[in-house]
């Protein structure tokens, strides 16, 4: 691993250049997270509001639904690092199974 | 390649341990290939649900609109939120080789999940004594199996966590089981993904009628 061989002729500075950059990672999850708290507080502000029509409301609420499990899964999960080609692949192969399920459901079912 | 068996100190660490072996690399893979089938598993427990949302025999059934409450929603979705990043706050720990404060984090992970699974359990004490039963409807069948599942998955969680805690509490961080602790995490994370489906599909849409 190249990590375990630091360049510089000081050990530490590669210890804390990898702690400044794991820092300013950490940063950036904290700022996401603020954001998921923030879409899903409009979301329930939508609803509570009860003001909208529901043909508004419905598709609203899962946008924000969409975008916060985007934060989630590629800050969160990381799947915005290198290296994550194949998770990739695995996730949006049983998304789209599931997409083609939840949209037959929905228009082909009656009872 | 590093060796799972070498002890470590915060200086040697590598940077990124949840990939740095073989054996780390295919649990990774792995973890996410099933996480890919899970998705296919939720989609189509979510495609029934919307499929006999509200289908009951009588009127004398409540329906979605009847039933949820946003005070209950609301706090069972921000302590799964939290739990989430407090998740990230672990792993960050475990890349800076902090053993004593990715354990303390993953405590208050596993406290507030199981806050989120008291709440669970007492809002589906509190349907059927209204009626709406596992068995009493379509609905009720398509609502237990979608929303229980997801509270299963959280217990399995709380449990994985758990035990990984307990079990290397004495051997500390390594090479061996930092990859387990990451891909937990990556289970934890998912928990929350499906949520977040969960609390717009079903409570949000079901509120607005």
């Amino acid at each position: 691993m190249e990590n375990l061989r630091p360049n510089s002729a000081n050990p530490k500075a590669d210890l804390n250049y990898r702690r400044k950059k794991n820092a300013e990672e950490m940063r950036y999850q904290v700022v996401s997270f603020a954001l998921m708290i923030f879409l899903t507080l409009i979301a329930f502000a939508v609803v509570h509001f009860e003001g909208f029509s529901h043909w508004f409301v419905a598709p609203f609420i899962m946008l924000l639904a969409v975008v916060q499990v985007i934060f989630q899964l590629y800050y969160f999960m990381h799947m915005s690092h290198k290296g994550h080609e194949t998770p990739q692949l695995f996730l949006f192969s049983g998304l789209s199974v599931a997409l083609i399920t939840v949209l037959t459901f929905v228009t082909i079912t009656w009872i | 390649m590093a060796s799972v068996q070498e002890k470590f100190t915060e200086m040697t660490w590598p940077s990124s341990p949840e990939k740095a072996t073989l054996e780390a690399k295919n649990k990774f893979l792995g973890f996410w290939f099933f996480l890919g089938g899970e998705t296919v598993l939720f989609g189509s427990l979510f495609a029934t649900y919307l499929a006999l949302k509200d289908k009951v025999p009588d009127s004398s059934h409540p329906l979605a609109k009847d039933l949820y409450s946003m005070d209950l929603t609301f706090a069972a979705t921000m302590l799964l939120l939290t739990s989430s990043l407090t998740s990230v706050y672990a792993m960050y720990h475990m890349k800076n080789f902090n053993f004593q404060r990715m354990q303390a984090w993953l405590l208050i992970t596993v406290l507030l999940g199981a806050a989120f699974l008291g709440l669970e359990i007492y809002e589906f004490n509190h349907y059927v004594h209204e009626g709406h039963k596992f068995t009493s409807s379509a609905f009720g069948s398509a609502f237990y199996s979608l929303v229980g599942f997801h509270g299963g998955h959280v217990a399995f969680g709380l449990l994985w966590i758990l035990s990984l805690m307990v079990r290397n509490a004495k051997r500390g961080l390594d090479l061996y089981n930092a990859p387990k602790f990451y891909v937990a995490s990556l289970y934890w994370h998912f928990i929350d993904v499906v949520w977040v489906f969960i609390f717009t599909v079903v409570y949000l849409m079901g509120m607005v009628g």
